[in-house]
């Protein structure tokens, strides 16, 4: 394999990364922190792609402010259906599954209903960077940069801060930390709208890659689901690690033997990981953790 | 006025009543006793003080300022249909255009239990419940929030107290002894300063030499800084060394108070135990 080849499979791992990262971050947080399986963050990420082309073209905004505004509008959107639905259905597993797959059918029929079948599309910023034979497209290295930023930013802000401690420890015993002091209700929400604004992050980010319709989330929810179940309930770890391992297979297999073989080897990988790592990656390391703590 | 007034107080499970009419009263610097078998209701009342648990009926007071009140909060909700005029120019309540109480005018409805602890009470549960995740340190941080007068957080004041929490101070919580944990469970509830700990069941699961040493732990602390403790208990060894007086309490009840003579006799303690 020549360097070019090489640099070339570091790239596309390098873009895998960011997609599964991207898109299943999110998804990790409020499952990983609120155990909610939102079947409708696909639909967050259709929020956040579609507020970023309407603003972009309706409104004439430049592109990173109306990545900006697809955010905020996602976010604001997480919040309202947290407080109007998927409060009242906290430790309902199953109930908070109908309910999200049911506002996931209602947000890709009424996005059909108001703005038909697709938008205009957003050209993609930046143009490629050229290495021997071959060109890669430049934002989608940005991407994968921003991918590794939203997992350093994350660790800090759960790992390194007073919110983020609070946070886990609400996680923990949530009945304890509102003995605390913890405002509960509150952090749940706090949560919830991190996980919502990293979904619209992530649809606003891709806007430019693809056609925007309002299939659009569905795109990701594959990748974002099985990394959370792979990674298993760590968000930071879990995700990365899920995220690396992933990466590698899809972007290797694609590379030698095309997309549709890429995405059946990731899918593959991930059946193998959860038959040998049923609690996924993180319960794997707990596991390890505890029998070194006992050793000792 | 006492520091903490319990009058009355109702908590039922679903329509099984658990807490039948309670009246506690705990004064300033005192260390008090609630004393019964299993499942006469102990933790339900210690976890309704602290606002873990709805209350039917009753009040509880907190250095005079009512932080449980059911009957406050009854109405909101509630259809009156055609009294909603009359109830709206009577300034008890404001009503909806349904006719429906949106909000009883007057004092706040219950303070939740992070605004119970923010006011000063700090608390320890069974089992203690440290958060195993988190590292001691993390988990005395914790507790810096439980205070009414934003006082600089005890650390020197915990580990003084309990040194183990700071030679393990970067260990995960859920590493440590069950003593250890005890001890940990404390400190996070006192290094916030608090006026007013509650314990629940503070010796179950721990070795006899342990539970000596966190119960004389337990003087010192009101001794030497002053705060209240309201604790349960069924261990007669911890009830006779910590409390200064008791509540016995029996099927949802207050049956008995018990003072200083009632306490050193293992006879009257031993009638209220399941021993």
């Amino acid at each position: 394999m020549d360097p070019y080849q090489l640099l070339n499979l570091l790239f596309q791992f390098l873009d895998s990364f960011a997609v599964i990262v991207l898109a299943a971050v999110g998804l990790a947080i409020i499952f990983g922190m609120m155990g909610i399986i939102n079947l409708a963050h696909g639909e967050f990420i259709l929020v956040g792609a579609y507020a970023t082309v309407l603003s972009y073209h309706r409104i004439g905004l430049p592109l990173v402010v109306a990545m900006l505004v697809g955010v905020a509008i996602t976010t604001v959107y997480g919040v309202v259906l947290e407080r109007l639905i998927v409060r009242h259905l906290y430790d309902r597993l199953l109930d908070s599954m109908v309910a999200t797959w049911g506002i996931s059918l209602i947000m890709i029929q009424g996005v059909r209903i108001l703005w038909g079948n697709s938008l205009d599309g957003v050209g993609t910023p930046f143009g490629s960077v050229s290495y021997g034979p071959y060109s890669y497209s430049t934002y989608r290295l940005v991407l994968a940069g921003i991918a590794v930023g939203v997992l350093i930013g994350l660790y800090v802000l759960f790992a390194r801060t007073d919110f983020g401690m609070r946070a886990r420890a609400t996680i923990q015993d949530k009945e304890t930390a509102r003995s605390m002091g913890v405002d509960t209700d509150r952090m749940y929400l706090s949560t919830f709208a991190i996980g919502s604004a990293l979904a619209g992050l992530t649809g606003a980010l891709y806007a430019p890659t693809r056609s925007v319709g309002p299939e659009f989330g569905q795109e990701y929810v594959v990748e974002a689901f099985v990394t959370v179940v792979v990674g298993g309930a760590s968000v930071i770890v879990g995700t990365s690690m899920a995220g690396g391992l992933l990466a590698l297979v899809k972007s290797g297999a694609t590379n030698q033997w095309g997309q549709f073989i890429g995405l059946a080897a990731m899918l593959v990988t991930a059946i193998v990981a959860i038959r040998l790592m049923p609690d996924g990656i993180t319960g794997l390391l707990e596991d390890w953790r505890r029998a070194r703590r006992e050793s000792e | 006025m006492s520091m903490l007034a319990v009058d009355g107080l109702a908590v039922s499970y679903g329509n099984t009543p658990v807490l039948r009419g309670i009246d506690v009263a705990v004064e300033e610097g005192e260390i008090v006793g609630i004393v019964g078998k299993n499942g006469v209701g102990k933790t339900t009342l210690i976890k309704a003080v602290m606002g873990l648990l709805e209350a039917d009926a009753g009040t509880v007071r907190f250095r005079g300022e009512t932080v449980t009140n059911p009957d406050r909060y009854r109405f909101e909700g509630t259809p009156i249909g055609p009294l909603a005029a009359s109830v709206r120019q009577s300034g008890l309540a404001e009503t909806s255009a349904g006719g429906v109480v949106d909000k009883l005018v007057g004092p706040a409805p219950d303070v939740p239990a992070n605004g119970r602890a923010t006011r000063g009470i700090g608390y320890i549960p069974q089992g203690r419940d440290v958060f195993p995740d988190l590292s001691v340190e993390e988990n005395l941080r914790m507790g810096e929030t439980i205070n009414a007068a934003d006082d600089d957080p005890l650390y020197d004041v915990v580990y003084d107290y309990f040194p183990i929490l700071e030679e393990r101070a970067t260990q995960d919580a859920g590493t440590l002894s069950g003593g250890q944990q005890q001890m940990l469970a404390i400190g996070r509830a006192l290094v916030g300063n608090p006026d007013l700990l509650l314990l629940d069941e503070p010796s179950e699961g721990i070795q006899p030499s342990i539970v000596q040493q966190i119960t004389a732990d337990l003087t010192r602390i009101n001794d030497e800084l002053g705060i209240t403790i309201l604790f349960v208990e069924q261990n007669l060894q911890v009830i006779q060394n910590l409390a200064t007086r008791c509540y016995a309490i029996d099927k949802g009840t207050i049956v008995d108070e018990l003072g200083p003579v009632d306490l050193s006799s293992r006879e009257t303690l031993a009638e209220y135990l399941a021993v």
